[in-house]
């Protein structure tokens, strides 16, 4: 049992390790995928331009904490598993990685981690400008607080990660499944409070968007941290209980399509 | 320049293109209603806006929704021929298949920025008309020839500056080889044209007016569609976009001289 879980070790720290110096290759593009996520701040700046918090009484020190934190947790949630698994799948790459005693899923999983550890330093500059500009804002979130808001920022990307997994997994059928990604991103980007905190939204979009996955995206984790009102104990229990749901499914897509996975040329 | 020939080139180009996009049946409709999802949302979020508020930036609800068709209307453009053929450039440079393109008798701009073609993006092009005439009807705007001129005038120009916008971003891959996510940067700047350019503050306005000009792309002309237009922006368009389109022009000339084919 040891031996077997020590192997896994071994292996999951490999794939990271050899993932981080693939990354670090990157740095410049990883910075500019970090600029490219500054769309909350224009965001925070048409509420605060224009009053527009004074409706929701959220102060404009909450407001741009809570965008501050949309956009960190967005940074360590972003997935693109779907994009690499659709050209790995085009290229005829899948058929050595299905060979290998494990799931080629791990690999993109390790990919992702590297690249949000990559990412980190950028986003802190990022941060670190944001409060030049807005001296007001700064904050220190209780050590407590903080853990609570990795964990909850790590199962959101876990959520987003099983979900695109699942789309991913359609590429056994149809060639193109990035467009049915990039049609989720739609709810994703206008339901998870990236643009607009959730508690903003009109009572006909409150009274059910709670129980779909989409608040538990980035509004839940970016309220806990920035120190706005927000149910832990509801929010973390949705997040589990949604991964629940999610991983048995994609346990059976992927086992169905790999049945039916039929490499180039055979 | 032949334009009889180029013509006639173009027209194999949207064949071709046609063709090998309509493979993907399946996939125009899902993009089909993405497009749809993206637009109700983009109108979900300006009505939070302007739930407790009348006014955003001197723009009432019914004029906010103005930018949102021409933004439409210019993000169809992009999705049907900008998107398609300037990230191809970064293909052609990193297989060094951009030689083949060199080669040809014929201007390479030209053959890079109108090769491919993306039919879905029509539909939503369809849909920001539909959703421009809706408010051309809401907010009572009559239709005269020196409106449509205007209009049309300023449009045109906003798809020049927006190509140009694209194709130097697309350029500088001659240099770095992979600008994906340059792009994406791009597209993040490219957001904020779906609010008006007032409701942002005064620092934002000015970057968005000197260095990248986006409030020329979506603003201006929904200033003409509105009357609110003075003559000065429209003139300040037409040049920003006439100088965007000659650098741009100039650039691509300048940066092929760097250009060095993949095994050479």
């Amino acid at each position: 049992m040891i031996m077997i879980s020590n192997l896994i070790n071994r292996k999951i720290f490999t794939l990271l390790k050899v993932q981080y110096s693939n990354m670090l290759e990157y740095r410049v593009e990883i910075a500019l995928w970090a600029i490219s996520g500054i769309i909350p701040f224009f965001m925070l700046n048409i509420w605060t331009n224009n009053n527009l918090n004074e409706a929701i009484n959220i102060s404009d020190v909450l407001l741009s904490r809570y965008f501050l934190c949309a956009f960190f947790v967005r940074q360590f949630s972003v997935v693109w598993v779907v994009f690499s698994f659709e050209e790995d799948s085009l290229m005829g790459k899948v058929s050595p990685y299905l060979i290998q005693p494990l799931n080629p899923f791990f690999r993109y999983f390790a990919q992702h981690l590297a690249e949000q550890i990559t990412r980190f330093p950028f986003a802190l500059i990022i941060a670190f400008l944001f409060f030049i500009f807005n001296p007001k804002s700064i904050w220190i979130p209780d050590l407590s607080i903080l853990l609570l808001s990795i964990v909850s920022t790590f199962l959101s990307f876990l959520i987003q990660f099983l979900i695109q997994s699942i789309v991913a997994c359609l590429c056994f059928w149809t060639e193109k499944a990035s467009s049915i990604e990039r049609l989720l991103f739609i709810p994703t980007l206008f339901l998870s409070g990236l643009l607009a905190p959730v508690v903003s939204f009109p009572p006909y979009v409150k009274s059910w968007i709670y129980l779909t996955p989409f608040p538990y995206l980035i509004d839940f984790p970016a309220n806990l941290l920035s120190g706005n009102e927000t149910n832990i104990s509801r929010g973390l229990s949705m997040q589990i209980l949604w991964i629940f749901l999610l991983f048995p499914l994609f346990k059976k897509i992927w086992s169905e399509g790999t049945k039916k996975y039929t490499a180039m040329g055979s | 320049m032949n334009l009889r020939k180029y013509l006639k080139v173009y027209r194999k180009f949207l064949h071709t293109s046609l063709a090998s996009e309509l493979e993907y049946k399946t996939n125009i409709l899902v993009d089909l209603i993405t497009a749809i999802l993206s637009l109700i949302g983009s109108i979900f979020l300006l009505s939070i806006f302007f739930q407790n508020n009348g006014y955003i930036g001197g723009w009432k609800f019914e004029q906010a929704l103005i930018i949102q068709a021409i933004y439409t209307i210019l993000n169809g453009i992009t999705n049907t021929w900008f998107n398609p053929n300037l990230t191809e450039i970064v293909k052609h440079i990193r297989e060094g298949t951009l030689d083949f393109v060199l080669l040809k008798p014929i201007d390479s701009q030209f053959f890079i920025s109108l090769k491919k073609l993306n039919p879905s993006g029509f539909l939503e092009i369809m849909l920001g008309f539909l959703l421009l005439f809706f408010c051309i009807r809401i907010n009572q705007i009559n239709l005269n020839l020196s409106f449509l001129t205007l209009s049309s005038i300023t449009i045109s120009c906003s798809i020049c500056i927006l190509y140009s916008l694209w194709f130097f971003i697309s350029t500088t891959t001659i240099w770095f080889v992979k600008t994906w996510n340059a792009i994406e940067v791009l597209r993040s700047f490219l957001y904020i044209g779906r609010f008006p350019l007032n409701s942002f503050s005064f620092s934002l306005r000015i970057f968005f007016s000197v260095f990248i000009p986006i409030a020329f792309i979506t603003t201006i002309p929904s200033e003409v569609f509105l009357g609110l237009s003075v003559l000065w922006k429209i003139l300040l368009e037409v040049i920003v976009a006439i100088v965007f389109l000659i650098t741009s022009r100039k650039f691509w000339l300048f940066a092929l001289k760097f250009y060095s084919s993949a095994s050479s």
